[in-house]
């Protein structure tokens, strides 16, 4: 796998120079299953993630990509879906692994950042507490360790004052300083894999900012690897080693996330790009995109985007087509994209072409 | 914390107060002159005016209630006018043999609808919480003397395991809950007063555990790695200060006594007085039994208040 060389990368290299997938999800699928219906909200979700690389995971709300992040620690409710295929983190394949082992990974090996910093954390514990539980469960350690590495975690996520902070209920802090605290239950057992579901999402624009950034610092500095979760182009530009974009629960478009962000393939994935606000003039309308995302009930047979996509052609409707990738692992799901001499080209498919092939 | 505790507490003044006022004014809205009762109708009116003032009638009522507060307050409630008994003195008694029971009624029906709403909440949809319910149901819809007619048929007279009615030989004096020969007088009477609030807090346990089950921050106790159990603790926790407020409610209801369980098994509690002093139109008693039973009242919701701002921080109110 060829790693284009940003000067801004390097603090994460050599944790990134050994790097066989560390994370290797393939084919996943999650069901939900009711009496009424059953969503699909995940359709075949495959990539890979080495010790230390940022993969951000873009795609409108209902694209199925907190359900994938979920699926991971197993977070579903067992009785009402259906995890298919595999998932791979270090020697543990989550989809098997026994109910007590998957407690011994959650918190630990692998752990979670919450969206809604307000609610995500139990209003009657102090802070101190709900990082030091962490700690206790993991390491087996009594609770004076716990609090004197609960501590050290809330210095670590530069929270100012942190031994009163220690002793504060969640009520009793900003929804940054919350966030932060969060950040430091997740990261409390050194976790090797970060999840994190639209951490920056609830909070002010100030300090979104501080948050990614410390969240970037935090994942160099402890060589994790981290799944984040987002809808926002500008934080996956500043984060992301890999860009994924996901549509109904497919992943219509993953790279490298210069290759994604700056030569995007997929019609998706430039219609989204288009639709952010960039260089516009005051007063110029946006581009959006047409329609709504395809009811996760009753999906198309072929690709999911075709309904809503200005260049679709009847072969889209009949059936999803595969990945087509280049050399350095781009790939795109979608018939008007080729390979040619190592990099991806997108032409507009020709109908009749389309059909005679 | 205890800045709350004080101001919660110099709060329940005026509530008290106000209880007070209601029970003076009880005697005072009450039908007939008490004096005119107390002479004979050929006594001329300069000595029914002696006597007025003798007992403090020919005083302002703002004057009387004063008076009357203070002997309150001195632990005078006065005579009960069947048998000129001390008020106090039947109050208090009957009021240990109302808690007595009630004590027990409330912790068992409070531990056992944690457990029942606890196990149905956590099996939701299943086939235990279905025959949970029913047991809620059943708790909360049977009338209470209906089932203790139905427990002295079953249990005293067809099995005769149990007693049908009454405190004891010794009535109410020393009962003692280690002494079989006492406590099988209290069994069917704690069995009765105990279903209802067991239902009511069985279904309130339930609903606000399912509740707090599918808040946000459970998934993340979940992520942490924590095991159902754990969750459960916080779960619950979270539950308490409804619990408790549900709780107290409950004490508070069962210590006024029940006068239907009192009455079909003839114990002597304050359910029993009341119906008494109802009944003879004894004013003295029934003010007294009010008086006592109210501001017991008030004092279980400071307890529970007080509780309640212990279990959850964010409670800082007034």
């Amino acid at each position: 796998m060829n790693q284009i060389q940003t000067p801004d990368l390097t603090l994460a290299e050599p944790a990134r120079a050994k790097a066989a997938p560390f994370v290797k999800v393939r084919d996943l699928k999650v069901k939900f299953v009711s009496r009424e219906a059953t969503v699909q909200a995940v359709n075949g979700v495959s990539f890979d993630l080495a010790r230390g690389e940022v993969l951000c995971v873009i795609g409108e709300s209902g694209s199925g990509k907190s359900v994938m992040m979920r699926s991971l620690l197993r977070l579903h409710p067992k009785k009402r879906s259906v995890i298919e295929g595999s998932m791979l983190v270090g020697d543990n394949e989550i989809t098997t692994v026994s109910d007590k082992k998957m407690t011994e990974l959650r918190g630990s090996t692998i752990s979670m950042i919450f969206q809604e910093p307000m609610t995500a954390l139990d209003p009657l514990y102090t802070i101190g507490d709900q990082i030091a539980e962490t700690v206790m469960r993991h390491q087996k350690v009594d609770r004076d360790a716990g609090m004197k590495r609960a501590l050290e975690l809330l210095e670590l996520v530069r929270v100012p004052s942190p031994e009163r902070r220690l002793k504060a209920y969640p009520h009793e802090l900003s929804g940054g300083l919350r966030q932060r605290a969060m950040i430091a239950v997740a990261l409390s057992c050194n976790p090797s894999l970060l999840l994190a579901d639209e951490p920056t999402t609830a909070l002010d624009a100030s300090v979104q900012i501080q948050v990614l950034v410390l969240l970037r610092k935090l994942q160099r500095e402890l060589g994790m690897s981290m799944i984040f979760v987002t809808h926002d182009l500008g934080v996956a530009a500043q984060i992301a080693d890999k860009v994924a974009v996901m549509y109904a629960g497919r992943m219509i478009e993953y790279g490298e996330a210069r290759d994604v962000l700056v030569n995007p393939q997929h019609p998706y994935t430039k219609a989204m790009l288009a639709s952010t606000v960039k260089d516009q003039h005051k007063g110029e309308a946006l581009e959006a995109i047409a329609g709504t995302p395809p009811d996760l009930r009753a999906l198309p047979p072929g690709c999911s985007f075709a309904p809503r996509c200005k260049f679709a052609v009847d072969a889209c409707r009949a059936a999803m087509p595969e990945p087509v990738s280049d050399a350095r692992g781009h790939y795109a799901r979608c018939i008007g994209v080729e390979s040619t001499g190592g990099a991806l080209r997108f032409a507009a498919p020709k109908p009749e072409l389309a059909l005679a092939g | 914390m205890w800045l709350y505790a004080l101001r919660r507490l110099l709060l329940t003044i005026p509530i008290l107060l106000g209880v007070t006022i209601i029970c003076f004014a009880l005697v005072k809205l009450a039908p007939g002159d008490p004096i005119q009762n107390l002479v004979r109708p050929e006594t001329p009116p300069e000595e029914v005016a002696k006597l007025r003032a003798y007992y403090g009638l020919d005083q302002p009522v703002v004057i009387q209630y004063f008076v009357w507060l203070w002997r309150v307050l001195c632990g005078d409630l006065g005579r009960s006018i069947a048998n000129n008994a001390l008020v106090s003195e039947e109050v208090v008694r009957a009021f240990l043999n109302t808690l007595n029971i009630a004590l027990i009624s409330v912790v068992i029906a409070f531990v056992a609808s944690m457990a029942l709403g606890i196990i149905a909440a956590t099996r939701q949809g299943g086939a235990v919480d279905k025959l949970v319910t029913a047991i809620a149901v059943f708790g909360i819809s049977v009338p209470t003397f209906w089932l203790a007619v139905v427990l002295v048929i079953f249990f005293a007279v067809n099995l005769n395991w149990l007693p049908a009615t009454g405190m004891g030989a010794d009535g109410s004096h020393g009962f003692n809950y280690f002494d079989w020969n006492d406590f099988k007088f209290a069994v069917m009477p704690i069995i009765a007063l105990a279903l209802p609030p067991l239902g009511i807090m069985t279904r309130t346990t339930r609903s606000a555990l399912s509740e707090v089950l599918n808040q946000d921050f459970i998934q993340t106790l979940r992520a942490k790695g924590l095991s159902e159990g754990r969750i459960i603790v916080h779960a619950v926790r979270n539950i308490m200060p409804g619990a408790t407020a549900m709780l107290g409610l409950q004490l508070g209801y069962l210590i006024g006594g029940s006068v239907l369980v009192e009455t079909v098994f003839t114990w002597p509690g304050t359910g029993f007085l009341l119906n008494k002093a109802i009944l003879t139109r004894d004013i003295p008693l029934l003010q007294g039994t009010i008086l006592v039973l109210a501001t017991v009242f008030v004092l279980i919701n400071l307890v529970v208040d007080l509780a309640q701002s212990m279990i959850d921080p964010r409670i800082k109110r007034i």
